[in-house]
């Protein structure tokens, strides 16, 4: 043992005063670009245009007119559609969260073979054009389909299957992400304890995955809430929502006065939404005890293991939910391909050929629109990840003083709004805001980069939602332990946030590129360069008579698909491959 | 990490430093891609480097397509370079326009239809122009407004259709008039539109006001009654609920364009397997015209010829499904055989259409949807 | 005035969580001195605010009042990652993101690669674990998890290291050897340290000097011996471990008569302080229990109550609850305290 300095050299003292005062000013800039950078994306591409649209509907002659609100909620239709909102939403995401739980748990904590498959599969729906997944779901449902005995087409039951059907990939992801990290030892010791295995999921499991449930609750909330196309597709006018209200008022009647009423009454619930989740989700969010997710996920068994005194109840239960929920889940799916494959009588490629050809009015090929989505996606992603990634990070923070806690508070939940404000406002929005915005010399609104943009504001939320749990799991003593090594606080960011933080990439970059593949929301008001993204090229194909168009639209929902589930696929690996323990 | 960390720990590592090059690779083809699309999408540079007459900008609706090329000539022959900007469907993009009238979105609109005119001239979004192109005159027959902003480009009929098939093989005479989708042997066959969500639905909607008059809603009272279905759009009721459409459905009478049937011939066969009802139908005109506020006025106006000339009117029925207004221009041959106009369509004057439009579709919701 | 470290009346305190809920003070006005090379235990119960005291001299909590100085200079406006105070804690801390050379090295970014190296094998040497460097942290068991840390602590050559419980996560045999490894390494280097336990076993094996303290204040700080010679009090006795408390002059003769006592004093007696031997006590076995493999029994002894007396190896077997037997006195294992406060 050769030991060189006996005594430690006192590393140089720092002056007090000055030093210390520019390095807590430099801490401060930091930590405010941090905060002002994402917020000024978001108040510049959501705030503005939302505010701009709502305020049109509110000023007339120039002055300022609040009397739509008296004349919207005197008509018994707007009280009925609130309701129907709250009630679908409700639903719909009350049976995500029911089969979503169970989902999580055998595709997140149970190894066996085709999980990655399954797991991909469950995520396609996510992403499909909303007039394909009405082809999809309406085609199986319609009187003379294959589940047409069902009686369910044009039924409120219909348009909640549709909702489960987008919104399951969010339950299983958001619940699965966590519980996969969860130490087993916490419920291995209620079982020891005498509880059974429901009592010891139901004591110990459940509590600890209360944040997540809440959080990708919330999430699903907002995405049924803010459904258009398949509530309108699947309920036709009978079970409108504030959504699809928005939507008439805006586009076919211009009664923006009503309009505006209706988006300020959706903000408001989307709001309180947003704050009850946020409450169920501080009250348990701590640092959790977690645990190498390979040491956590064992294999699928579903009959009695050698060696062990019973079957594990939970795990059939869950399997049996589950395979349910993705049998539901595929139907569509299938019954797409099924479609896609079938030419006049007979079955063939056919669809699959044209692909290559542009025409029926569409003048690229799918390949080329294939091309363009992934390349406004990539951008999208990259400028969710950074605008996201920067807003997770603050949030992690634990501010000392509870006024600072509340400000993170109120910044998580204004991230959360482009998720629950109409994409017809934000649309409309941007058509009116994105002319030489805030006087600059640029007319934003046909500019190729307006749509990356869009899809990014809608891709933050799922980022930071994806990013933030694996950062606030993060030990503050491991941030301590960096900093008693002498690292400054922008190592410490670098080498513990970022080098952790890092790891949830992976599934943050597949969830966001897997929503900016998909939306078509807000992207759709947007003027489109001549280069359309597949679900554009999808929209139109599928309005041209004749069954070539048709069959090949399907044919392109199916590349799309595909597209999507290698993409997310792709996404897990590198998740994969930086396993390690937090 | 810094470089020294780094070496230090290279002979060791691992899944981190292997973690760590796989996150670097992926954002850095992320950044190369990005790159590469921001400069790609850009297309060519805007404005008028090299063409004399600069760029004019089309604004117009999902449904516009002209066959590769076309536009290509017309900058050829006149230096003006054409943008394309489609910011919806139909239905959308006179209130866009409306909305947008104070920076408009361009210089020239394609697609205004005779439901949505008047509120177009009305509220001011075009500026006179009168077309001198040779078929202008006969734009002239579909003139929707006295002001001459608008002119006419191409027109269609929305009509009842029906699969031959179903009714051949069932063995049920086929309807022929609005009155018979009310008689108890077609219940439950008809599926169509929502008016409120579709223009095909919202010009039925029109053929019924122009047959019925004041007494339309106890004819839609009817319809219902007798098992009348409403989909979401056209083509959720054409491909999911008519069983001629391709899709397999179980409706065989749809609300669908008399250009409909010929698409419907079978491979092999020579005959459609659908026919369009020519008593059911309503006339849908698309118009073009000068925006107001457009930043090249030439150049629009120039557009709206070339959008009469003969080349285009002649490529119109392939790309986009509808009538030529030119007389000089000869129909594709399937046209003529199985897709003839409707004699008599039922009309309704624009003006009309945009005082009551909310009205009626308001008395629509109440009276189908309830 | 002094070199090394210096702690003066310093209070901690945290607020509510929730909004209006009273701050609480976790830390009372201590003052506590550790000189250079000197290795200090903060000995005390759990939650007595021992941690709280460390983690302000490292500049991770707000001092509510007082100073921490070194060398005379006060260091509360230097930033914790300048202040040269490492800190080790119970359960190590490491990344797990990077293999063990990866968290020795992490302490010493900016030096040369080949320096860097050298100190990291220098240092996995020293604590035991030579050639681990490739390791991923998960692989490695809890003892070596701490020597990892210690080794990571040690690294930069921190002024002054803070220990924060670093064994109480092991089991007894391992915390007893990596005790002995600890002091070692501490004093091979050179460090000092401020070392906070709840073991006094521990403590008195790793330190130099020893503080004791209870609900946010200092009860005592001296060497090991003299705080077990003469506890400040009740409950720094109990918490050394001594069992019994008996006026001295109600104490049977012979307990009495081992130790000089005051008046008015109070005899402490730890377990073992009577032991089975011939002697001039009697008491009656109210139970029979070991200690590290020796036996011992509970006595019931006129004038003292219950106490725990240690017997030789031959006479455990022969030991049965109701027996009498004849306990004599070890004065080691006997305190006087002054009058009770």
């Amino acid at each position: 043992m050769t030991l060189t300095a006996p005594r430690a050299p006192a590393p140089p003292a720092p002056r007090r005063g000055r030093t210390v005062r520019r390095a807590r000013a430099r801490g401060l800039v930091g930590w405010g670009l941090a905060v002002a950078l994402p917020v000024a994306f978001l108040a510049v591409f959501f705030v503005w245009p939302v505010a701009v649209m709502v305020g049109t509907g509110f000023v007339a002659d120039g002055r300022l007119d609040l009397t739509g609100f008296a004349e919207v909620f005197s008509r018994p239709r707007t009280w009925r559609i609130v309701g129907l909102t709250l009630a679908q939403a409700g639903l719909a995401t009350a049976v995500s969260v029911l089969l979503g739980v169970p989902g999580a748990y055998v595709l997140h904590r149970h190894a066996f073979r085709g999980r990655a498959a399954v797991r991909a599969l469950v995520t396609v729906p996510f992403v499909l054009p909303t007039v394909v997944v009405g082809v999809a779901f309406r085609s199986l449902l319609v009187e003379g389909g294959p589940l047409g005995f069902l009686h369910l087409d044009g039924t409120f039951a219909a348009i909640v299957a549709a909702l489960v059907f987008f919104n399951y990939a969010v339950v299983v992801r958001g619940v699965g992400g966590l519980w996969e990290r969860l130490d087993p030892r916490a419920e291995q010791a209620a079982r020891a304890l005498g509880a059974s295995p429901w009592r010891a999921f139901r004591t110990v499991t459940l509590p600890a995955l209360t944040p997540a449930i809440a959080s990708s609750a919330s999430l699903a909330f907002l995405f049924c809430a803010t459904s258009f196309g398949t509530v309108l597709v699947l309920g036709g006018m009978r079970y409108g929502t504030v959504e699809t209200e928005i939507w008439v008022q805006t586009t076919q009647f211009l009664d923006l006065r009503a309009a505006s009423v209706l988006s300020v009454v959706q903000l408001v619930v989307v709001a309180g939404v947003l704050v009850v989740a946020g409450r169920a989700r501080s009250r348990r969010e701590r640092a959790l005890p977690l645990a190498v997710p390979d040491d956590a996920v064992r294999p699928l068994r579903l009959r009695r293991a050698p060696g062990l005194p019973e079957r594990d109840p939970l795990a059939v239960v869950a399997a049996a939910v589950t395979a349910v929920a993705v049998l539901l889940v595929a139907l569509p799916l299938v019954n797409l391909v099924v479609r896609s494959l079938r030419v006049g009588d007979r079955w063939g490629l056919d669809h699959y050929v044209a692909l290559g050809t542009a025409g029926d009015g569409v003048l690229v090929t799918v390949w080329q629109a294939a091309a363009t989505s992934l390349r406004t996606a990539v951008d999208a992603t990259l400028l969710a990840l950074v605008v996201g990634g920067l807003v997770a990070l603050v949030l992690s923070r634990r501010p000392r003083r509870p006024a600072g806690r509340r400000a993170l508070a109120g910044l998580d939940a204004f991230f959360m709004l482009p998720l629950g404000v109409s994409a017809v406002t934000v649309g409309f929005g941007f058509l009116v805001a994105m002319h030489e915005p805030f006087g600059l010399p640029v007319d934003l609104r046909s500019s190729p980069l307006l749509v990356p943009v869009a899809q990014a504001v809608v891709a933050v939320p799922l980022v930071v939602r994806t990013v933030l749990p694996v950062l606030r799991a993060i030990d503050p003593r491991l941030r301590e332990a960096a900093a008693t090594l002498g690292a400054a606080p922008g190592r410490v960011l670098r080498t513990v946030d970022g080098a952790i933080g890092a790891r949830a990439v992976g599934l943050a970059l597949g969830f966001a590129f897997a929503a900016s593949l998909g939306e078509f929301g807000a992207t759709s008001f947007l003027a489109r360069p001549q280069n359309p993204t597949l679900p554009v090229v999808i929209f139109r194909l599928i309005g041209r008579p004749g069954p070539e168009a048709y069959g090949r639209a399907l044919a392109a929902s199916v590349v799309l698909a595909l597209m999507t589930a290698v993409v997310v696929a792709l996404c897990e690996r590198l998740r994969g491959t930086t396993g390690g323990e937090w | 990490m810094t470089k020294e960390e780094h070496h230090l720990m290279a002979p060791a590592i691992s899944r981190t430093a292997r973690t760590s090059a796989l996150v670097g690779a992926v954002a850095a083809l992320g950044l190369a891609l990005s790159a590469c699309s921001i400069a790609g999408g850009a297309a060519a540079p805007s404005g008028s480097a090299g063409t004399p007459g600069g760029t004019v900008t089309l604004v117009t609706h999902d449904s516009f397509a002209l066959s590769d090329g076309l536009l290509d000539d017309f900058t050829e022959r006149t230096g003006y370079r054409v943008e394309v900007v489609q910011p919806g469907d139909a239905g959308t993009l006179v209130n866009q326009l409306v909305l947008t009238k104070d920076a408009p979105l361009g210089d020239v609109v394609f697609g205004v239809d005779n439901t949505f005119a008047s509120r177009a001239v009305d509220e001011g979004v075009v500026q006179p122009y009168t077309s001198a192109a040779p078929a202008a005159q006969d734009a002239a027959t579909y003139a929707a407004d006295g002001g001459g902003a608008l002119t006419a480009v191409d027109y269609g009929d929305v009509c009842i259709n029906v699969d031959h098939a179903w009714f051949t093989e069932h063995d049920v005479p086929e309807p022929a008039t609005l009155d018979d989708l009310t008689d108890p042997r077609y219940r439950d066959l008809l599926v169509v539109p929502s008016p409120v969500t579709s223009s095909p639905g919202f010009a039925f909607l029109l053929a019924t006001v122009g047959a019925k008059g004041d007494a339309w809603p106890q004819y839609w009272e009817a319809l219902k009654a007798n098992g009348l279905k409403v989909a979401e759009g056209w083509s959720d009721a054409y491909s999911t609920d008519f069983s001629g459409g391709g899709g397999g459905g179980p409706r065989p009478i749809v609300l669908s364009y008399a250009s409909s049937p010929p698409f419907t011939v079978p491979e092999g066969g020579d005959e459609p397997t659908t026919g369009a009802l020519l008593d059911t139908c309503f006339r849908q005109v698309e118009y073009a015209g000068v925006l107001a506020g457009a930043s090249n006025v030439p150049g629009a106006q120039a557009l709206v010829d070339f959008l009469l000339s003969d080349e285009v009117q002649a490529d119109i029925p392939g790309s986009m499904y509808m009538y030529p207004v030119s007389s000089a221009v000869t129909l594709p041959q399937e046209w003529a055989d199985w897709a003839p106009l409707a004699p008599q369509p039922f009309e309704v004057p624009a003006a009309q259409i945009t005082e009551h439009r909310e009205e009626w579709l308001a008395q629509w919701s109440q009276t189908v949807v309830g | 005035m002094s070199d090394g470290l210096g702690i003066r009346d310093v209070v901690v305190r945290y607020d509510g969580t929730r909004r209006g809920a009273a701050p609480s003070t976790a830390v009372d006005g201590v003052s506590l001195d550790v000189s250079q090379g000197e290795v200090v235990a903060l000995l005390g119960p759990s939650g007595c605010g021992k941690s709280s005291l460390l983690r302000a001299v490292a500049g991770l909590e707000p001092l509510a009042g007082g100073a921490v100085t070194w060398d005379g200079e006060p260091v509360d406006d230097v930033p914790v990652h300048r202040r040269g105070f490492g800190l080790m804690f119970q359960d190590g801390q490491l990344f797990a993101h990077r293999d063990v050379a990866g968290n020795v090295a992490y302490g010493l970014a900016g030096r040369r690669r080949s320096d860097a190296r050298a100190r990291v094998d220098e240092l996995l040497g020293l604590v035991g674990l030579a050639g681990y460097g490739a390791r991923p942290t998960a692989t490695l068991s809890g003892g070596e998890r701490q020597r990892v840390a210690l080794a990571r602590a040690l690294a930069p050559e921190p002024r002054l290291l803070l220990l924060d419980e670093p064994l109480s996560a092991l089991d007894r045999s391992l915390r007893e050897r990596l005790a002995l490894d600890l002091r070692a390494a501490l004093v091979a280097t050179g460090t000092t340290a401020l070392f906070v336990t709840h073991d006094q076993d521990e403590a008195f094996a790793v330190a130099d000097r020893v503080a004791v303290m209870d609900r946010g204040r200092l009860l005592q700080v001296g060497t090991p011996a003299d705080v077990w010679r003469a506890p400040a009090g009740e409950r720094v006795a109990r918490f050394l471990g001594y069992e019994t408390f008996v006026p001295a002059a109600a104490a049977p003769e012979p307990v009495r008569a081992a130790v000089p006592t005051t008046p008015g004093a109070v005899l402490a007696l730890a377990p073992g302080a009577l032991v089975v031997e011939d002697g001039p006590l009697t008491g009656t076995v109210r139970a029979v229990l070991a200690r590290r493999g020796r036996p011992a029994v509970r006595v019931a002894v006129p004038g003292l109550g219950e106490v725990t007396a240690l017997a030789p190896l031959r006479a455990g077997a022969r030991l049965v609850a109701g027996d009498d037997v004849a306990l004599a006195v070890d004065p080691d294992a006997v305190a006087v305290l002054a009058s009770e406060v």
